[in-house]
């Protein structure tokens, strides 16, 4: 008798389920931190958990408004700031990182140095040490130049960290383009600059959306650097967010939990708009030819 | 004399891959660069084109020395192996992209656009773009977008190579036809030598970054001037039969001994009486032009027939000596079996002779 065999290009729905199950304990904390958020302090820290429980925004609106505990009125907490720094430091960094990576990537591509790929494997080894490693020389450096604390240091610190990973993955987007079509438009009366801006970055702009994207979720998320170089004024959320912890009331996983969902909005948002580029960007290459 | 090539040198390091080669393609001449991948004709292409700085040697167009030229200000126009269309672009936006550089005014752009896909019977594709075009409609546009400046010359890379082999037919006759309408020098570089034969006024056939003969598709299959070109032109392959020579008997005709103990008497260039006796030759002869007989002759060897092809109209014989390979074309109606034991014949006049130098047979110097 003829052994079955899956058809190919078919799942089914017994792997779909397994599949959605191992998906479901991933997403679980995600899950159980939004729920928090919607919860309210005695359902948050009820034994066992609570599934069903009544949803309020309290958590939320406490994110921005909390009472004072001394006077007992309302007050503006200074986290609407927070979420501006946090947006504006990331957006700001990670765009010049894209754009400088992206100029270095082309020229590193297309008019390569003596010994290119030395240079290429040097500017890699800046991201092969964890950042503590650097973090004391960083560190003193900022004070003597005046930067801690400002808008510019931990902005210009971002763009340092995040040009190594631009550089290396546009060169790569960049060397998989058919060079026959920067040949023909120079044949065809275009100047460097139009056949890079009209031709080049045309072709590549998923591959900039997922090196636009992954270097987003990276500093979004950074801590150590934003602990110790940012001020008062330029305070990111996870460092606000760890200030939150302890204090005389003790933990309000409640407001903790309604930050980190609010946290969790603006990248998902970007990820969301970019996905089908993002796609093609990861792909890129593995599919074309 | 239009486009002109000086002792032009290409080296990448220490790689020569092209090496001092003079050359030069009259108005209205479509002269074909033919020859094995790696040989240097796109090298040489691009040069012309300006896509790549020449190491030593001039180049003239129109006879200016256009070797500091940027390729935009070179006034050439080049189509790729690969189209290099512009993906972004729609077919007409891609056609008109080469006029923008000159400046021209929006209607008079349209109005060249639109005789060009007229031409060329892309008028159904225009709004399209490059990625939902096929092959030969890609092919088409990638001529299209050469030919609608009025550029001092043409470049083509390999211009049929993606096709299948009727489009490629098709788009053969179809180019020829626009080339000659143009009337302007143009170079085209192929590694498949019926393009060259079919579109070619000249062939030049390169090896290692050298010409090895420039002429006329006719006197490069029939006189090729080195053992290179013999082999390289032509299909089957010409028959290339190591020889020593044994006698001359006045007329051009002369006595061969051949490996393995066989000999022949056949005639051949006259000035075969040139050469030392004991000279050690190859002698080429097209696989059409060898004739078979059943009966021994002495202008020939006898072999058995290894494996026979059917080609349609034609049958391809492999014949072998025991030391040789020899291939033999016939008509379909001539009977051939394999295994069999036939002699070949070598016609008067049938037969290159090439010197131990793997040129042909020449004069003394």
């Amino acid at each position: 008798m003829a052994r079955k065999y899956r058809e190919i290009g078919k799942a089914g729905w017994g792997y779909t389920a397994i599949t959605s199950v191992v998906g479901f304990i991933y997403f679980f904390p995600v899950l159980w931190i939004i729920l928090t958020a919607f919860k309210t302090r005695t359902d948050a820290l009820a034994v066992p958990p609570k599934l069903f429980f009544t949803p309020t925004l309290e958590n939320f609106t406490s994110v921005f408004f909390r009472a004072s505990i001394t006077t007992g009125t309302s007050q503006a907490t200074d986290m609407g700031l927070y979420f501006f720094n946090s947006i504006f430091i990331a957006f700001t960094s990670v765009g010049l990182a894209l754009i400088v990576g992206t100029l270095a990537a082309y020229a590193f591509s297309r008019y390569p140095l003596r010994g290119n790929d030395t240079y290429l494997f040097i500017i890699l080894t800046t991201r092969m040490m964890p950042p503590i490693v650097v973090i004391i020389p960083i560190f003193l450096m900022f004070r003597l130049s005046g930067l801690a604390g400002s808008y510019w240091g931990i902005i210009l610190l971002y763009t340092a960290f995040n040009i190594p990973f631009s550089i290396w993955l546009v060169k790569s987007f960049f060397d998989e383009l058919n060079p026959e079509i920067e040949d023909a438009a120079r044949m065809d009366g275009a100047s460097e600059r139009r056949v890079f801006f009209r031709f080049c970055i045309p072709q590549i702009l998923a591959g900039l959306s997922a090196t636009f994207v992954f270097g987003l979720i990276l500093t979004w998320n950074e801590f150590l650097f934003a602990l110790l170089l940012t001020g008062v004024e330029t305070r990111t959320v996870p460092v606000a967010m760890a200030r939150t912890l302890g204090g005389e009331v003790g933990v309000d996983y409640g407001l903790l939990a309604a930050i980190v969902t609010l946290f969790l909005v603006p990248i998902f948002f970007v990820t969301f708009l970019l996905q089908n580029q993002l796609l093609r960007g990861v792909t890129f290459g593995t599919v074309k030819k | 004399m239009t486009i002109e090539l000086k002792k032009l040198t290409k080296r990448f390091g220490s790689l020569t891959a092209v090496d001092a080669i003079d050359l030069d393609v009259g108005d209205g001449e479509v002269l074909c660069l033919l020859g094995p991948s790696g040989c240097g004709k796109t090298t040489t292409l691009r040069m012309v084109a300006g896509l790549e700085y020449a190491t030593e040697g001039d180049i003239y167009l129109q006879g200016a020395r256009v070797n500091d030229l940027a390729p935009r200000d070179r006034n050439v126009a080049m189509s790729f192996q690969f189209y290099a269309l512009y993906p972004s672009l729609s077919v007409a936006e891609n056609l008109a992209f080469p006029l923008h550089a000159d400046g021209l005014s929006r209607a008079e752009i349209e109005q060249r656009v639109k005789r060009i896909s007229d031409t060329l019977q892309l008028d159904k594709i225009l709004t399209r773009t490059p990625g939902q075009l096929a092959e030969g409609e890609k092919q088409r546009v990638a001529v299209g977008r050469s030919i609608i400046r009025d550029p001092q010359c043409f470049l083509f890379d390999e211009p049929l190579s993606r096709l299948d082999v009727q489009l490629r037919e098709e788009m053969r006759g179809e180019i020829k036809e626009v080339l000659q309408d143009l009337s302007k020098p143009t170079v085209i570089v192929t590694h498949d030598q019926l393009e060259a034969l079919t579109m070619a006024d000249r062939i030049a056939v390169m090896r290692d970054g050298r010409i090895e003969q420039v002429d006329t598709p006719h006197n490069v299959f029939q006189s090729p001037e080195n053992l290179f070109v013999a082999g390289f032109i032509g299909t089957p392959q010409m028959n290339l039969l190591p020889a020593t020579l044994t006698g001359t008997n006045g007329h051009g005709t002369a006595d061969f001994a051949i490996a393995g103990g066989q000999s022949m008497t056949i005639e051949v260039d006259p000035r075969i009486a040139d050469l030392a006796q004991g000279a050690n030759v190859t002698l080429g002869i097209r696989p059409r032009n060898l004739e078979i007989s059943h009966d021994p002759a002495p202008d020939g060897i006898s072999t058995k027939i290894d494996i026979v092809e059917p080609m349609g109209a034609e049958t391809l014989a492999h014949l072998s000596d025991g030391q040789h390979d020899l291939r033999l074309v016939a008509d379909w109606r001539v009977p051939l079996s394999e295994g069999d034991q036939v002699h070949t014949r070598f016609p008067p006049g049938a037969t290159h002779v090439f010197t131990e130098n793997e040129q042909v047979l020449r004069s003394a110097p």
